[in-house]
């Protein structure tokens, strides 16, 4: 986190790297599937949200870790603007998902375990923000918030990976399935997904970045 | 041996063409396409996509630049 506040190169990447998205996403031949017909390329934009979300999250964790090792406030800022980031994208997948699958599924919320397996951790994480809100003293705030936040993350997991896995639900990759099968993620699509994933996470470091810049600035004020 | 092969073959070709005769059958925006609209909306989401960046950009700007008077401050 430190390095990206510090150097500059990978966000002319971003930049790069999200109009490839777009314009490869949107150009590039994608397989011709049943139901799914032309909206297979949202893959590019949906999916990328729930990786950005892991992402953020795990980074979030490994700074409440080294907060709770070193008792720096700073490491406790970086991990409290990794989760807000990480809520955004999740917040974001869920709406794109629920959009999605009102014209593939039928209807916008169809009790997928997944889906309500994510309202459940996103839910979690939010309980997370205002726990942190509530409490006044910053170390205080600090290292509360950092073991409920690893606790999240160790739900968060089986969530999300392991119990949609053990019904039958309606994502591919679900009831069973390995995530990546070649049917639903063919070679046309991924070179253009995996670029999308590190487009949209990197998209997500920006924001936090200038998230943990403004809040530091504002704690230098707060403290003259 | 000769007429094993060629039967072979045309199985096999006869296979490709069902396959790609299902594949095809899929409704795609094939027209959408045809007619160069898909260029219409690459654009804008290209324009919005400028837009956050540029608004990303300033933002980093004006960030380095209460940081430095802060430093200065000090």
């Amino acid at each position: 986190m430190k390095y990206l506040i510090k150097v500059y190169w990978w966000k002319p990447l971003t930049v790069i790297l999200l109009i490839y998205t777009v314009i490869g996403g949107f150009l590039m031949s994608a397989p011709r599937l049943p139901i799914l017909n032309e909206t297979i390329r949202i893959l590019h934009f949906h999916v990328p949200m729930w990786f950005g979300m892991i992402i953020m999250f795990t980074f979030s964790v490994f700074y409440s870790l080294k907060y709770l090792s070193t008792k720096n406030l700073v490491y406790d800022l970086y991990a409290s603007q990794l989760v807000n980031i990480g809520i955004m994208f999740g917040v974001l997948g869920i709406i794109s998902g629920m959009i999605w699958a009102n014209f593939t599924w039928g209807e916008p919320w169809s009790n997928d375990p997944k889906q309500n397996a994510s309202v459940v951790a996103l839910l979690i994480y939010l309980a997370l923000i205002i726990l942190r809100g509530s409490l006044q003293d910053d170390h205080h705030k600090a290292r509360i918030g950092a073991v409920y936040n690893i606790f999240a993350f160790a739900v968060l997991i089986p969530l999300l990976f392991v119990l949609p896995r053990m019904t039958d639900s309606l994502h591919p990759g679900n009831g069973g399935n390995p995530a990546f099968g070649q049917y639903d993620l063919d070679s046309d699509l991924r070179i253009v997904f995996y670029p999308a994933v590190l487009g949209w996470t990197l998209l997500g470091f920006w924001i936090a970045t200038q998230q943990i810049r403004l809040a530091s600035l504002q704690k230098h004020l707060d403290y003259e | 041996m000769n007429k094993i092969i060629r039967l072979l073959f045309f199985f096999f070709f006869s296979c490709l063409q069902l396959i790609a005769r299902s594949q095809s059958q899929v409704e795609m925006a094939d027209n959408f396409r045809g007619e160069g609209k898909i260029y219409v909306v690459i654009m804008v989401v290209l324009l919005l996509l400028g837009g956050i960046f540029f608004i990303l950009f300033r933002f980093d700007r004006r960030l380095s630049q209460l940081e430095k008077q802060i430093e200065d401050k000090k």
